[in-house]
């Protein structure tokens, strides 16, 4: 017995990836929704038993920190893909393109003239109080006047079909080795469907991230050493840091095996003795990169490691000081960086967002906390943030304090209707919300991945997708064609 | 290149999978020769946790040094570094940590050991589930051990997997001959030793066939002894392992120090006059080994990992 009948599906006037509101799939989700449709309950568990396994055979894991333990669990993911049409995707890419190419424009202005300032465009007192502003930075430029190599950005859509720019992550944006395991599982479980979708591969990113890191070398080396810098096994990420040191072939180093010699460049200690090191994909805080500059305490980092990187002797990716963009209140204003520095109008909108700085914004955020989402400017993970349709008048009351305190650390922004889509819970599948986090890369040239890692909340109703608060994840078929 | 800390990592990971094949080779074997010794024998599990290493660890948690104990301690105990399940967990940190150097197959199969280890250790702990556990866990090394030798390049980094592999096989094999010396002792030098004692002392090295098929004497406990020890043709043998390990230090750079401490050794193992030798010196003189080893071991570390 079929279990899925599309029409008992609640869509609830929310857009989905792939069911309309009359109970038919979506072009080109057609085939996906045919085969879903003959499979019965039994068949759907089993494929969803040998994902699991799957998962905890690759030892696909991520670390949740809880009771003073580091705990490993096994990587959430729900069998059901989520699927992107091509065209609809071409133009995400172009967008995405643009707003990195802009970002690093803006990054590398912001340590050299700050142009964008004298012109009015960007308010000097943004980046005075900016927490991710280093001054050490000023005046350094890196290869192809790049500082944000690797950017995963937050996509969101709205009730109406709008995609969203949600937020930039450009300090040590993670994600991708979980968007790659994800295809594997997919590959392992639903071999069928791949033969008869054209799915765009996702497969070519650790090769074009090793491609762009080697790009970054400074002098001829044909071969340049490129390594991963992890802050060690119990960092959160640490799967992913491994997972992409491995599939690059790269070593991965910890703050330790790494030193700054009296010539200003960065050796590994190996069995021969040291040898020199020429770009370091860095996975560590700003903070912790180098206890000489920054932080004295990190044990983590490498002393000297700032000197290497001014003198031109070693790359760092992303470079240190690109966090500077990575602030809630500077995305306020990244249409107006695109328009400036490109001549462009922005491709993918921003979800509109009220600057807490100024009186009229900050009132209309304070007056409609319920409606909206109120996030602070420096964090990640879905840390420390308001959702006002599911607060209570306690966090309301608490927010109000915030606010008022410390206006420039926080923004607000309409609750957006989340999109959703078919997901398989116990024994039925339910409409679920999801975002999704592409990977970019630039170096010489830009490339991003074909769709990125979507991710779920896992809970009726949630908007909640971070994996560390239950989210889950989902594989991301890009599909060309329209069945 | 491989970093010093890889290299540190590799070797432990493969000491940690030969420590856990050999700790449940020795269980089981040791289970069947209780079961061939005849009544009121004086000699029970207690050899278990002395050759281990950790006597005295034991002795702090246990007043009754009965079977139960003694196979807790060697299989599940958390408190002790040198269990079979700590030995999986540890190997199977390193191996997590060293992904990039390693087989894909490598951490899959790992992990896999070690879901299996730490689910269903309990049930080696009575008789009845031991032997097809500790069978399991010898099997699963094994294909760890030749996934590793068929699919890794044969380079520095396998160089580190020979040496941790063989260092540990002879340190267990020279810790199996002493179960034997104990027996000696226990009965006094009288060379009246069961024979089934020395026989098992060859099954736990799975080296009974060989020796059936290499010496052709009876069992004898010098003939077992000179066997294991010094036969350079038997893979578990000391003298096997140590020829093996001498030439993987000798593929890796900076190696002069390190070839020196294993060529003392060697000296000493290839010297000792087993033929000749009194029953109560046995133990004196595989202790002489062990010291040794453990030195082969400090110059490895000095040198590499540093």
């Amino acid at each position: 017995m079929p279990i899925i009948d599309w029409k008992r599906y609640d869509t609830q006037d929310l857009y989905d990836e792939l069911v309309l509101p009359a109970g038919r799939a979506r072009p080109p989700g057609g085939q996906l929704s045919r085969w879903l449709r003959s499979l019965d309950n039994e068949e759907l568990q089993t494929r969803k038993i040998e994902a699991e396994l799957a998962i905890i055979d690759k030892g696909v894991t991520f670390t949740v920190y809880s009771d003073g333990e580091n705990i490993d669990r096994a990587w959430p993911f729900d069998i059901i893909p989520r699927i992107i049409p091509l065209k609809e995707w071409r133009d995400v890419e172009a967008g995405l393109k643009q707003r990195i190419k802009a970002l690093n424009l803006f990054i590398d202005d912001l340590y050299h003239e700050q142009q964008i300032i004298q012109d009015g465009v960007v308010p000097a007192s943004l980046i005075a109080a900016s927490k991710g502003f280093r001054k050490e930075c000023i005046g350094i430029s890196p290869t192809h006047n790049v500082w944000a190599h690797i950017c995963g950005s937050d996509l969101v859509r709205d009730a109406d079909g709008t995609i969203y720019v949600l937020e930039d992550n450009l300090r040590v944006p993670s994600g991708v080795s979980y968007m790659l395991e994800n295809r594997e599982v997919s590959k392992r479980v639903m071999p069928e469907l791949f033969e008869n979708y054209s799915i765009l591969p996702v497969d070519d990113y650790p090769e074009q991230l090793l491609g762009m890191l080697q790009s970054l070398a400074a002098g001829n080396s044909s071969r340049p050493e490129v390594v991963v810098l992890t802050p060690g096994i119990y960092n959160s990420a640490y799967f992913e840091h491994a997972f992409l040191a491995r599939s690059m072939g790269a070593e991965l180093v910890e703050g330790a095996d790494l030193v700054v010699g009296k010539d200003d460049c960065v050796y590994m200690k190996t069995i021969q003795g040291l040898a020199r090191v020429d770009v370091i994909y860095r996975r560590i805080d700003d903070m912790f990169l180098d206890p000489e500059v920054f932080n004295a305490d990190s044990v983590l980092g490498v002393p000297g490691l700032m000197r290497a990187w001014r003198a031109g002797n070693v790359a760092l990716a992303n470079a240190p000081g690109c966090g500077v963009a990575d602030d809630k209140v500077v995305y306020s204003y990244v249409p107006d960086i695109i328009q400036y520095y490109l001549s462009e109008k922005p491709i993918l909108p921003n979800v509109p967002t009220y600057r807490c700085t100024n009186k009229d914004e900050r009132d209309y955020v304070l007056d409609n906390l319920e409606t909206m989402v109120v996030k602070p400017a420096n964090e990640s993970g879905g840390y420390g943030m308001l959702v006002g349709p599911q607060s209570t008048e306690k966090d309301r009351k608490a927010f109000q304090r915030l606010v008022r305190k410390n206006p420039r650390n926080y923004i607000g922004q309409p609750a957006l209707r989340l999109s959703t889509a078919p997901t398989l819970c116990d024994h039925n599948l339910e409409p679920r919300h999801l975002d999704l986090r592409p990977f970019v890369l630039q170096g010489k040239d830009i490339y991003v991945t074909a769709g990125g890692l979507t991710r779920v909340a896992m809970k009726r109703g949630s908007l909640v997708v971070n994996s560390s608060q239950g989210g889950g994840s989902k594989d991301t078929w890009v599909i060309e064609g329209k069945r | 290149m491989m970093l010093s800390r890889v290299a540190w990592r590799i070797y432990w990971l493969s000491r940690y999978i030969e420590r856990a094949e050999n700790t449940a080779r020795l269980v089981n074997t040791y289970h069947f020769l209780l079961l061939d010794l005849p009544r009121g024998t004086s000699v029970g599990w207690e050899p278990l946790p002395v050759i281990s290493g950790a006597y005295p660890l034991f002795t702090d948690h246990y007043q009754r040094h009965d079977e139960r104990n003694t196979v807790k301690f060697l299989l599940v105990d958390k408190f002790n570094p040198a269990s079979l399940c700590n030995s999986i967990i540890n190997a199977r940190e390193n191996c997590r940590t060293s992904r990039e150097v390693l087989p894909e197959q490598m951490w899959e199969q790992l992990n896999e050991l070690y879901n299996f280890a730490l689910s269903n250790v309990a049930r080696a702990v009575p008789r009845r589930g031991r032997f097809d556990f500790l069978t399991e866990i010898i099997k699963r090394c094994q294909q760890l051990t030749g996934l590793m030798a068929g699919t890794m390049s044969q380079d520095n980094t396998y160089d580190f997997v020979r040496i941790g592999r063989n260092l540990e096989r002879a340190d267990m094999t020279t810790r199996v001959v002493d179960i034997g010396a104990m027996y000696l002792q226990a009965a006094d030098g009288a060379s009246t030793v069961d024979i089934h004692v020395w026989t098992s002392m060859l099954r736990a090295l799975d080296a009974y066939q060989m020796y059936r098929k290499d010496v052709q004497l009876a069992v004898t406990w010098r003939a077992v002894v000179g066997y294991l020890l010094q036969n350079h043709n038997l893979p578990r043998s000391a003298a096997h392992c140590l020829d093996r390990v001498e030439e993987n230090i000798a593929n890796l750079p900076r190696s002069e120090s390190c070839l020196r401490a294993i060529r003392d050794v060697r000296r000493q193992l290839d010297t000792m006059p087993i033929e000749d030798l009194a029953e109560l010196k046995l133990h004196e003189d595989v202790d002489v080994l062990q010291v040794g080893l453990s030195s082969i071991h400090a110059a490895i570390d000095q040198t590499w990992f540093n």
